[in-house]
C-alpha cells in the first residue's frame, strides 16, 4: 500500500521560499498565480497493515517525525 | 568541572568546543558518542554546532532519535546543565527541551558572519558573569536560525525572562537590520523555564580567543564554570 504524505507550513507561517517562487512566476508573466506555498512530499510503502490501521497510524508518524507541528501541517492520501 | 561534548554524525564544531573548554579554560572534557548510553559523569552537556545527520528532514530532527538522547533528556529534566550551540539549539527545539522552532533565514541565505548579541538575562548559569545590556561580538553560521514561536508562548518567554540573547546593533539597540535572520523579537538564545537548558545560534566557542578576532564568547563558559564552583563545590565553614 502506498501512502503519500504532504507536509507544508501552517497558514500563519511566512514561507519565504514559496514567496520567491511566486515572484519568479510573476516575472515570467504568470500574473494569475496568486500565491505559492512550498512543502515536502513523502511516499511511504506500507506492508502487512490494513487500510484502517494505516489511516490511524499515518497521522501519528506525521506528527512525531515527518512534520514539526509547531510550524507545519500535513495531509495524506492512500494511493492504492 | 567536567564537560561532555556530544558527537553526532555530521557534527563539525565538536572539536572546537572540546578544545575551548579543555585548553582555554583548563576544564575536564570528553566527547560523548551519540550511540552510547554514557554521559561519563559530565557536569555540563554541550550539543555542538554542525549538520547532524546532514540536516535531513529538518535541522536537528533526526538527532533526537539517537540513543544518548534518552540519558541527556533525563539529565536535563533532573536539572543538569545543557548548552546547545547552533545545530545544538535546533536539536533542543526538536527535542522539546526548549519551546519554538527554526525557520529558514529570512533572506534564504546561509549566514556566516560576526553578529552582535545583547545579554538580556544574567540570572542564568550561562550568563551570570556578564552584565545586562552587554553586547557580545560572536559569529553565526547557519541556514535555519529564524526563530519562531506562537504569540502566546512568546508572551510566556518574556514573562518568565527566558530570552537570554538578542541580535542587536553594536550599541545594544534592536533593529530590523541587526536581526539578520529574521528571528521573532530578535531572539538569538533562550533558556528553559527551569533555567538549566540554554540554546543559542551564535558560536561562543569560535570567539574564545582574541587571536581569532573576538573573545566575547568567553563569558558563557566562564559563567558555567563560576556557577558550578559556587553551586556544586562544598563551601568552607
Amino acid at each position: 500500500m502506498k501512502v503519500r504524505v504532504l507536509v507544508s507550513f501552517k497558514d500563519s507561517i511566512l514561507d519565504p521560499q514559496g514567496k520567491t517562487v511566486e515572484h519568479s512566476l510573476h516575472t515570467l508573466g504568470y500574473d494569475f498565480v496568486d500565491e505559492v506555498r512550498q512543502g515536502k512530499v513523502f511516499e511511504l510503502e506500507l506492508k502487512g497493515i490494513s487500510r484502517e490501521k494505516a489511516e490511524k497510524i499515518i497521522p501519528e508518524i506525521a506528527d512525531k517525525v515527518l512534520a514539526n507541528p509547531i510550524i507545519e501541517k500535513f495531509s495524506f492520501e492512500i494511493m492504492d | 568541572m567536567k564537560f561532555g561534548v556530544v558527537v553526532f554524525p555530521g557534527s563539525n564544531c565538536d572539536s572546537d568546543t572540546l578544545y575551548v573548554v579543555k585548553e582555554v579554560f583548563n576544564q575536564e572534557a570528553e566527547f560523548l558518542w551519540h550511540k552510547d548510553h554514557d554521559l561519563k559523569n559530565s557536569d555540563c552537556i554541550i550539543f555542538p554546532g554542525g549538520f547532524s545527520y546532514g540536516d535531513y528532514l529538518r535541522s536537528g530532527a533526526i538527532a533526537r532519535f539517537s540513543p544518548l538522547i534518552k540519558e541527556v533528556r533525563e539529565f536535563a529534566l533532573n536539572g543538569g546543565l545543557v548548552l546547545g550551540i547552533c545545530n545544538g539549539f535546533q536539536i533542543l527545539l526538536e527535542l522539546g527541551l526548549l519551546p519554538g522552532a527554526m525557520l529558514r533565514n529570512k533572506n534564504l541565505k546561509f549566514l556566516c558572519q560576526h553578529v552582535n548579541i545583547r545579554i538580556d538575562n544574567t540570572d542564568t548559569p550561562f550568563t551570570l558573569a556578564g552584565n545586562i545590556g552587554q553586547v557580545l561580538s560572536i559569529p553565526i553560521a547557519h541556514f535555519d536560525g529564524n526563530y519562531y514561536i506562537d504569540n502566546n508562548s512568546l508572551k510566556d518567554l518574556h514573562k518568565q525572562n527566558q530570552i537570554v540573547f538578542r541580535y542587536s546593533e553594536q550599541n545594544g539597540n534592536l533593529s530590523k537590520k541587526s536581526n539578520v535572520n529574521g528571528s521573532i523579537n530578535s531572539i538569538a538564545g533562550l533558556i528553559n523555564k527551569n533555567g538549566n537548558v540554554l540554546g543559542m545560534m551564535p558560536h561562543p566557542e569560535r570567539a574564545s580567543e582574541a587571536i581569532l578576532g573576538s573573545d566575547d564568547g568567553r563569558v558563557i563558559f566562564e559563567s558555567i564554570i563560576q556557577y558550578f564552583d559556587k553551586v556544586k563545590k562544598p563551601q568552607p565553614c
